[in-house]
């Protein structure tokens, strides 16, 4: 694996990392413990279910494909945490941002919670998102490398 | 007291068979170990035992009794547990078993041939394919749960066979298709099979969260949110285990004839064992 494909697989670990786990959390924090989402919003259109069933799924793979991948670059030597950790945050933002602007408010799949005023809760939601893609860019810049020093 | 029971004891079939069968099985590939060639290991066996256990288990005793219980809702949520056990989790354990490779060391190599000649026979590599058995999979759920077969069930015991042996074989079928470890030429790529899983995995979600709304003819909507969540959850977690199966198995074969030490270097393991196929 050359250096360039490994960091491209690198960055790809975090990223599908950080969706799979901000899926994760959506769905154990938002729905489990603070049962502020519910199992099923009738209020949602019905390509709604469709594409939630989608990223449901597609999250639990990529959790789970992202750590394997991980233990082969790690495996390779290829690991480097802080373009890792780009990635994850890249990921997670990414998605959040998608879950509070489309899946909450154009296809109003659920909403954050229910029976309050939304706008406090939709307005933290999605700049927490944007703040997260923010960090997640600045580390990945931060971690490329200019391919006069790559080298392979 | 079984006014839910089918006339012309047909789950009472289904509840005596089942336990038969599993016995049998079991013999017969505890025989098959005893007749290998090579060393056969240990936790494969007790992955077959447990798939055997787990089905009978959905299909016959205390758990079968609740599918059959007075109360709708936890009739319907024994049912849904039923279903996991005997279409997701007991097909999981079993093949994982590795059966097939277990057959092709214990026979005598003419016929072990021959059967390696009917396994790859155009019929069965039909329907091991991921897509075909993702639909026989799925296609039956919907059929089951938004149709009237579902309150069919409980009036034909012919119908009740029929469908618990498709859910079954299904579900076999669909693991095969994934995750098998037994020798299988003709097997997609893991890109391809990775696809269909997570299609599988997000349609039967998406009949879970359907069937909340939209309860089987017959099911309260009480019972049918409990059911439906059951199937969610319980899906989930048999699928997940699917998809680290897929997985660790990619990553296997990519360090096929390497030492695992190279990835753990505090692991034990001997890699061949790890890494050979039979």
């Amino acid at each position: 694996m050359s250096e360039r494909s490994s960091s491209g697989a690198l960055l790809l670990s975090g990223v599908l990392f950080g969706v799979g786990l901000a899926a994760f959390v959506d769905e154990t924090v938002f729905h489990q413990l603070l049962r502020w989402h519910h199992f099923y919003d009738p209020a949602g259109l019905e390509v709604g279910l469709i594409s939630d069933g989608l990223f449901h799924a597609f999250g639990w793979f990529a959790v789970v494909a992202s750590l394997f991948l991980l233990a082969e670059l790690r495996g390779r030597g290829r690991l480097r945490w802080g373009r890792w950790a780009g990635g994850v945050f890249l990921g997670a933002g990414a998605f959040q941002l998608y879950d509070g602007v489309i899946q909450h408010k154009l296809m109003g799949l659920h909403q954050i919670r229910y029976e309050v005023d939304l706008f406090a809760y939709d307005l933290t939601w999605n700049v927490v998102a944007v703040i997260m893609i923010a960090v997640g860019a600045f580390l990945v810049v931060r971690t490329r490398r200019s391919e006069a020093a790559a080298g392979a | 007291m079984h006014d839910h029971l089918p006339s012309g004891g047909g789950v009472d079939l289904l509840a005596v068979l089942a336990p038969i069968l599993a016995v049998v099985a079991a013999a017969a590939y505890l025989v098959a170990v005893v007749f290998s060639r090579r060393p056969w290991p240990r936790h494969r066996t007790l992955l077959w035992l447990a798939g055997l256990l787990t089905a009978s288990a959905a299909v016959s005793g205390p758990l079968a009794g609740a599918a059959h219980a007075q109360f709708e809702k936890a009739q319907f949520e024994g049912h849904m547990v039923a279903h996991l056990l005997l279409g997701m989790l007991a097909p999981l354990l079993l093949v994982l078993a590795a059966p097939v490779t277990l057959i092709l060391r214990a026979l005598p190599v003419p016929s072990a041939r021959g059967v390696s000649r009917v396994l790859g026979s155009w019929p069965i590599r039909f329907l091991t394919e991921p897509v075909v058995a993702a639909v026989l999979n799925v296609g039956g759920l919907w059929l089951l749960y938004t149709t009237g077969l579902f309150s069919a069930l409980h009036t034909s015991p012919a119908i009740n066979l029929a469908v618990h042996v498709h859910m079954f074989a299904a579900g076999i079928l669909f693991t095969v298709a994934l995750v098998s470890p037994d020798p299988m030429p003709h097997r997609r790529s893991y890109g391809h099979r990775a696809a269909v899983l997570i299609a599988a995995l997000a349609a039967h979600d998406i009949l879970a969260k359907y069937l909340y709304a939209h309860p089987p003819i017959g099911v309260s909507a009480d019972a049918a949110h409990a059911g439906a969540m059951i199937m969610y959850y319980g899906g989930d977690a048999v699928d997940v285990a699917l998809i680290v199966v897929l997985c660790a198995g990619w990553y296997r074969a990519r360090h096929r004839g390497a030492s695992l030490a190279w990835a753990w270097p505090h692991s034990r393991r001997t890699p061949a064992r790890d890494l050979a196929v039979d």
